[in-house]
């Protein structure tokens, strides 16, 4: 080095100049400071939160140093940021700390209701293991407060061969004739915690099938799988209460999920076989939290159905097709429930097989001649019936009624990755500037 | 903002009911300012009076909204993102839909560089009446060689989207910077050790910068406060985003505090957050279509959660098309309404000869099916049900939508099948078949039975329009 400098020389040079980092300072001796107290790496972040004067001023200096291309020699250089002389400018000089806080809130007071689904021989059923649904005391995922239990996914089956979306038949077309190798695929293969029976051969318009005949559907199911069940009638409100009340009588004792009351059929009919039976009632309204609070009301009320055997299905409307709705409708009837609104103080279930009528999950390409090429129809169904549900669990939805395998394999993925029980390899994520994909 | 009655504004007005803003009264007025459908700037009187001056500047601090807004890019496709008062979208609704930036290598070819952000600013879907689109280039300088790194935003900055530059070198940025002056790109960013050379380049150069401390929110707001002090006021947070196991647990758990906080009245925070879901690509996930899967179920978390700018890799359409519609779910303002009047609209100019479809008032039910047939260029009669507001399949299993329901709309739009056309003939959604025969009996009409989805519509005319007599 040709020319040493002293701090001394440094304050002279600045005499008279705006520089008010170091008005008042008159350091004497050498600029090679010692900042070996400050351990190897300089750290900006940790000198400002121990106030370290000396390490300020060093920092200072070397850039004023700098700033005037003389050389600056001292012992944590190496570990200095590196500074351009045209770049300093004296605007930003320490950094000022601060501590981040925020409160828990404190109107979300009330619980969600636990509901189990599922009797195993302790309980007097055959199932061999209880599903738990609900229990929540903040937004799902939210550090509030822990969630109690993770969200289930219950995997469809119908009770006859129908039309399915291309990338979902090829996962069942060889049990589509057998509702209890479907079920059991469904578990075996699929990883579903539960299944769900929909007998939409009843229908008057389809085949008509008698609920006696549909019950021995159910009872094929419960004998070929473990898992809890739900019921799906047609969707006939006519006959819907017929053939969930048979079902609901070969399966007593089993808690299996009655879908669905609704105001527009005989609900009390079905609150009345699950009562009996020993089953739970899923309460269904179309995107209404005013009608999904009176039918609520009227299976407590008139009907004297428990808390503990309610679940409500506010309706799933698909991405791009009333998503947002549904989205909203589940959020605020959450957000109600956790403050108290115990008409809503359930858990809630998601029909998330609707993202399959969206076009963009199994059209082979879009309608409309000006858009991007939608690509292969394989990967966009599944993604769609992922953000669907994942959309809703972030809003409260508890339980998932889907159909797609790789859509549950991934939708337990992230909403148990959420839900804390998913442990990974920490990934460094510090040099993904550099990181070529 | 502060305030949430038109009342409380209403103080800071003229209170002369002008009407020169285009309202009858200032308090119509005042209420447009609550819900954030108009501003200050449109009260000429406010404005421009000096006797107004002192009222206009303390109402436009308390109509601020709580989350700072920044502009990235320039002109008419400049990016603003943040602006929120809200933590859940049905209190008013959430402004500055998220913004979905893909990422470029500035060591790629030039020409595949240039392939690539072309896709990004060609890349559209059509949705609801317009065309839904991605955002901005994120140039990362993997090279982290400030002239390769200014060659590639030179050619990048051509194409006219809004860029983020990402380096953590400040040499790169400002290479960048030098041949996009004008261009206001987002820098990204400023960490524990470039802080002041990154903070001094906002300053110098007027742009938006992103300030990054992964996993440490007291570190984040340390250096967002700096920088605020310093009048450096277009700040985005970069908590990190982590993308496995319990490091995306925390990221969302950030996410959330960050956002509460700020709206919460903590404006040392209250900025617009970025999200990083093209870390899925480091997670070790092997096959590329579940890394892409990946990405966009991060993408997803954050869009609802919070995430006003993200930079993504993935653009395939299965990335693209979910996320974007996401996007656009969460943002879509909850008060516009969810139904069409019921009615017959006309798609073209059709007379006696053209069919006649019916759909559901349901909004969006309403206008794919009409843009379906205005696309193809099909000229039609589509009388709009009124099913509350619910889409077609929900509404026959529900029982809004029956025979009864068509004819009372037919009967309200003053229609006849048998005299307003010539074939009496009425095609109905697929998903509501089984209507067909109690529609024939109560309309005294051919009903045939149209396709499910009514992007087949143009396939099925052609097979089978005109009817067979």
């Amino acid at each position: 080095m040709a020319k040493k400098m002293k701090l001394s020389d440094i304050t002279n040079m600045f005499a008279g100049m705006d520089v008010e980092s170091l008005e008042g300072v008159t350091i004497e001796g050498d600029i090679e400071l010692d900042l070996g107290g400050l351990g190897g790496g300089f750290d900006p972040m940790l000198a400002a939160a121990l106030g370290q004067e000396s390490a300020v001023l060093a920092q200072h200096f070397a850039r004023l140093a700098g700033m005037f291309g003389y050389p600056v020699g001292f012992g944590a250089s190496a570990a200095a940021p590196a500074i351009a002389p045209a770049l300093a400018a004296p605007k930003l000089k320490d950094l000022i700390p601060a501590k981040f806080d925020v409160a828990n809130i404190a109107e979300w007071a009330t619980q969600i209701q636990e509901v189990p689904i599922g009797n195993t021989s302790a309980d007097g059923g055959s199932r061999g293991k209880r599903v738990m649904v609900g229990g929540e005391k903040a937004l799902p995922f939210y550090f509030d407060a822990p969630m109690p239990n993770r969200n289930q996914v219950t995997i469809d089956v119908f009770d006859m061969r129908i039309g399915l979306a291309k990338a979902v038949k090829e996962n069942y077309d060889e049990v589509m004739d057998s509702p209890g190798e479907w079920a059991k695929k469904n578990v075996d293969k699929f990883n579903a915690d539960m299944i769900t029976i929909h007998l939409i051969s009843t229908d008057p318009l389809i085949k008509d099938t008698s609920p006696k005949d549909a019950a021995k559907t159910v009872e094929e199911v419960l004998q070929a799988v473990d898992v809890p069940i739900a019921i799906g009638g047609s969707g006939n409100p006519q006959k819907d209460p017929e053939v969930l009340a048979k079902a609901a009588e070969v399966a007593e004792g089993e808690r299996c999920l009655l879908a669905s009351a609704s105001l527009n059929l005989d609900y009390a009919a079905i609150a009345e076989a699950a009562l009996k039976y020993d089953h739970d009632v899923l309460s269904w309204t179309q995107l209404d939290m005013n009608a999904q609070k009176e039918l609520n009301r009227k299976l407590m009320k008139q009907c004297k159905v428990p808390r503990d055997r309610i679940i409500m299905d506010p309706t799933t409307a698909a991405l791009g097709y009333g998503l947002d709705y549904a989205y909203t409708n589940m959020e605020r009837i959450r957000l109600a429930a956790l403050m108290g609104d115990d008409e809503l103080t359930f858990p809630m279930s998601s029909g998330t097989t609707n993202a399959w009528g969206a076009r963009e999950s199994w059209m082979v390409g879009s309608p409309l001649g000006q858009d991007t090429d939608w690509g292969p129809r394989e990967y966009r169904g599944p993604i769609w019936e992922i953000v669907t549900g994942l959309s809703l669990a972030l809003a409260g939805n508890d339980l998932f009624m889907m159909m797609h395998p790789t859509s549950v394999a991934v939708l337990k993925q992230i909403t148990q990755t959420l839900f804390g029980s998913i442990e990974a390899e920490p990934v460094d994520i510090s040099n993904w500037i550099g990181t070529e994909v | 903002m502060k305030i949430n009655s038109p009342l409380e504004a209403y103080k800071y007005l003229p209170q002369t009911n002008c009407g020169e803003c285009g309202e009858p009264t200032c308090m119509a007025f005042a209420s447009k300012l609550i819900d954030r459908s108009g501003k200050t700037s449109e009260c000429p009187p406010l404005v421009k009076e000096k006797k107004y001056a002192k009222k206009l500047k303390e109402l436009d601090i308390i109509l601020a909204p709580e989350i700072r807004q920044v502009t990235i890019g320039v002109g008419e496709k400049a990016a603003n993102i943040g602006g929120d008062d809200v933590l859940y979208r049905h209190k008013l609704t959430f402004f500055n839909k998220t913004k979905l930036f893909f990422d470029v290598s500035d060591n790629l070819e030039e020409a595949a560089l240039i392939e690539r952000v072309n896709k990004i600013a060609d890349f559209k879907k059509f949705y609801v009446g317009r065309n839904l689109l991605l955002d901005g280039v994120a140039i990362k300088a993997t090279s982290n060689d400030p002239a390769k790194f200014a060659a590639a935003v030179k050619k990048v900055a051509e194409i006219g989207l809004p860029m983020i530059f990402c380096s953590f070198n400040p040499a790169v940025l400002k290479a960048g910077l030098e041949v996009a002056k004008d261009k206001n790109p987002l820098l990204y960013a400023a960490n524990k050790d470039n802080w002041k050379e990154v903070g001094e380049l906002a300053l110098e150069y007027k742009v938006p910068v992103v300030v990054s401390a992964f996993n440490d929110l007291d570190a984040l707001k340390t250096l967002a406060k700096t920088f605020a002090e310093s009048g450096i006021k277009d700040i985005v947070l970069d908590p990190g985003t982590y993308p496995s196991g319990k490091g995306l647990k925390d990221s969302f758990t950030n996410f959330l505090k960050i956002r509460r906080a700020g709206i919460m009245g903590d404006t040392e925070i209250a900025y617009p957050i970025m999200a990083l879901p093209l870390t899925a690509w480091m997670a070790g996930i092997a096959d590329p279509v579940s890394a892409s899967y990946w990405e966009t179920v991060i993408a997803s978390v954050f869009t609802i959660r919070y995430g006003d700018i993200m930079i993504l890799h993935s653009l395939e359409p299965y990335a693209a098309l979910p996320e974007m519609h996401l996007a656009e779910t969460i943002y879509t303002d909850p008060r516009t309404p969810v139904s069409v009047d019921g009615g017959m609209y006309k798609v073209g100019a059709p007379d006696k000869d053209s069919p006649v479809f019916f759909t559901t008032n349901f909004a969006l039910t309403y206008y794919t099916v009409e843009s379906d047939i205005s696309a193809n260029g099909i000229v039609c009669w589509l009388l709009a049900v009124d099913t509350d507001g619910i889409g077609v399949e929900a509404a026959v299993a529900g029982g809004q939508l029956t025979s009864a329901k068509v004819k009372d709309a037919f009967d309200k739009a003053g229609f006849d099948l048998k005299t307003d056309t010539n074939h009496n003939t009425l095609i109905i959604p697929g998903l509501s078949a089984r209507l067909q025969g109690d529609l024939e009996d109560t309309l005294g009409a051919n009903v045939k039975v149209g396709p499910m989805d009514s992007g087949r519509i143009p396939g099925w005319i052609e097979k089978n329009w005109p009817p067979k007599q």
